[in-house]
């Protein structure tokens, strides 16, 4: 029988995630033994042509030619699974939505005429079906091997969508917030990076986006309660998962209320 | 009552070193990242000595003392089912190969010695046992039973209770009654601390025989260990009133008081992941890339979690409300229909722990004194 066919796209990304795939070392043997790599540009020149049995795509949707790209790639997939921040919210691109193109696009380029760019950088749910999505900056390379796992074995993937708090306190981690007053965006962010910034004392920086609940607000007014400004909490949520919803709200929020206290 | 003993600190280094004698890794309270956490002790060097605990909701300091105090603090973010119910704990491992399906044998349940158990935390354990053990006495858990029979207990009674602390509206603190087998209480002599030991098991009063240089304790030690401990009881951060609490919140299941909790709590699961008692589990089902190796793990989960209540497509408790009102209704109400006794013994750690310092004592008081909002609500206190 044959292996299902596995594809890898890039759209406006660092390429973190790809490489979490061929991060994965030894166990690459073990993917290439359960699915065909048939189209991963970054990992081989070999390339075999659709339709992809699994597709994953990294990157979010800059330019009006990846917004036409797309559309051709879900027709050529069967189950499509977005990975990291970019793919999933954005990415740290999706700053430039908040702000004027065209001047950053005059300031840049010397020839700005030649650029073909849109006003925003959006994730690639907004421009297509997605089948599911493995979030993070960038998305941790055991649960890409689970996604896998899980689509060849026909089930749905253990990924977490609770806080990361809960990593926390599992790995044994006191939490920042409480015990040194740290401002942390843990208990509004998904789990899934094993709460790396907590256990060196620092703030969780949100890279795995919003949890399945976030209360944004409350722990916004926990945060100024411990000191930060509108302006902080403006740059806090405006990360790697900016345009995420909750994420993209708050912030909003915020930077209304800097700019009503002259902050 | 078994014989009281006395010593100086040497006398309780040498209890911890007696234990790793006889085989036990002695677990006990140490400083790490800012806290106190219970992790593996060699030694009294290794004890969190002139170390103190400020706590209040939402807030948790460590402070120097001024004096040589061992035990000058209550509890921390850790408690002791960190070891009973791991964090995470793979429940059986096996592989498929030419020979059929073949488990993995399981790992020898560890030998444990518990350092410093506080009178609410030997309440918890007490808990923990009713909940993993059916009313005619059958283990329902076999690897908590397996480790919990075999853990010495060293309790130590408590001194300088917290800002959070409530054991004494539980009933549960701040003496040891039972369920230890050596139990200390410290107490400041003129600049020295004295440490009064006795035993509470046939074990206990073995490893004190054993101990050597121990003095029998003078009636007026004695004295001064009880003066110490109900001047202990007279220092409660917190009162929960628990005169028909388990009817009084069944009878609020609509009380508008929830959606305020409900606006305000984080839904992050802090509060249950240290609650000492919070025993939900959930269990992942894995299988290698290649469909050979399976493993079945078992997780510390939450009732504030989503995938807690997902079923037939959706979760039952989407609203953050009816995440809180599960949880205290369950630890102060429904765990009473359930196990017989509540599922809370005034720790404070759910308290302290929470990032947004929501108060159980304090919203189920609001319940009984019908409050639906707080008018000023700030983490390090509450409504004015």
């Amino acid at each position: 029988m044959a292996l299902p066919k596995l594809a890898v796209y890039k759209f406006a990304s660092c390429d973190g995630c790809q490489l979490s795939i061929l991060d994965v070392e030894d166990l690459l043997l073990d993917i290439a033994s359960v699915v065909h790599i048939a189209n991963f540009p970054e990992a081989s020149r070999e390339v075999v042509e659709g339709p992809y049995d699994l597709t994953l795509v990294e990157g979010s949707i800059s330019t009006p030619h990846d917004a036409e790209r797309i559309h051709e790639i879900r027709r050529q997939s069967k189950y499509l699974v977005t990975i990291g921040a970019c793919a999933t919210a954005g990415g740290i691109q999706a700053l430039k939505n908040w702000k004027d193109t065209d001047l950053f696009m005059s300031t840049v380029y010397a020839h700005p005429e030649y650029l073909e760019t849109l006003e925003t950088s959006t994730p690639i749910k907004n421009h297509v079906e997605v089948n599911f999505e493995l979030r993070g900056c960038p998305v941790d390379k055991m649960a890409l091997v689970e996604v896998v796992a899980a689509f060849v074995q026909g089930r749905r993937p253990n990924i977490p969508e609770y806080s990361v708090c809960v990593e926390c306190k599992r790995k044994g981690t006191p939490c920042v917030m409480v015990s040194h007053g740290t401002p942390c965006l843990g208990p509004v962010t998904q789990a899934g990076c094993g709460a790396l910034c907590p256990s060196y004392n620092r703030g969780c920086y949100g890279c795995f986006g919003p949890m399945e609940s976030p209360n944004t607000e409350m722990l916004a007014a926990a945060w100024q309660r411990l000191g930060a400004s509108h302006r902080d909490l403006v740059d806090a949520f405006r990360g790697f998962n900016a345009y995420a919803e909750p994420f993209r709200i708050t912030s909003d929020h915020h930077e209304a209320l800097a700019v009503a206290k002259g902050e | 009552m078994s014989e009281m003993y006395v010593s100086g600190q040497s006398g309780i280094g040498r209890l911890i070193e007696a234990l790793a004698e006889r085989g036990h890794r002695v677990i006990g309270p140490v400083v790490r990242n800012q806290a106190l956490v219970y992790d593996e002790i060699e030694g009294v060097e290794d004890l969190p000595k002139g170390w103190t605990d400020l706590q209040e909701p939402g807030k948790y300091r460590l402070e120097r003392r001024g004096d040589e105090k061992l035990f000058g603090y209550v509890v921390g973010p850790s408690s002791w089912k960190q070891y009973l119910n791991p964090p995470e704990e793979v429940l059986w491992s096996g592989t498929i190969g030419p020979d059929g399906f073949q488990t993995d044998p399981p790992p020898e349940p560890p030998l444990y010695a518990f350092f410093g158990v506080r009178p609410c935390e030997l309440a918890a354990l007490a808990i923990l046992d009713n909940v993993y053990t059916t009313t005619d006495g059958v283990p329902t858990f076999g690897g908590y039973t397996a480790t919990r029979e075999k853990a010495f207990i060293v309790a130590v009674n408590c001194s300088d209770p917290g800002g959070n602390c409530f054991c004494v509206s539980m009933d549960t603190g701040p003496t040891a009654k039972a369920g230890y087998d050596i139990s200390i209480t410290e107490v400041a002599h003129s600049g020295n601390m004295r440490y009064l030991l006795s035993s509470g098991s046939a074990a206990g009063a073995e490893v004190l025989a054993g101990l050597g240089g121990l003095d029998e304790a003078s009636s007026d030690e004695i004295e001064a260990g009880d003066a110490v401990l109900a001047r202990a009881a007279e220092m409660m951060g917190r009162e929960l009133d628990t005169n028909d609490l388990p009817d009084l919140l069944k009878g609020n299941v609509l009380n508008p008081r929830w959606a305020s909790v409900g606006d305000r709590c984080l839904a992050c699961a802090n509060c249950t992941m240290v609650c000492p008692t919070c025993f939900c589990n959930t269990v992942d089902d894995n299988l290698s890339l290649d469909g050979t190796h399976a493993t079945r793990t078992r997780k510390w989960d939450s009732c504030f979690t989503l995938g807690f209540s997902y079923m037939h497509g959706q979760p039952m408790r989407e609203a953050v409300s009816s995440r809180y009102r599960q949880w205290i209704t369950h630890k102060l109400s429904s765990w009473v229909d359930q196990f017989g006794e509540m599922g809370c013994v005034g720790c404070g750690r759910c308290i302290t722990w929470c990032p947004v310092g929501i108060d159980i004592t304090h919203e189920a008081g609001a319940i009984r004194r019908g409050d639906l909002r707080d008018t000023h609500i700030t983490v390090g206190g509450h409504s004015s």
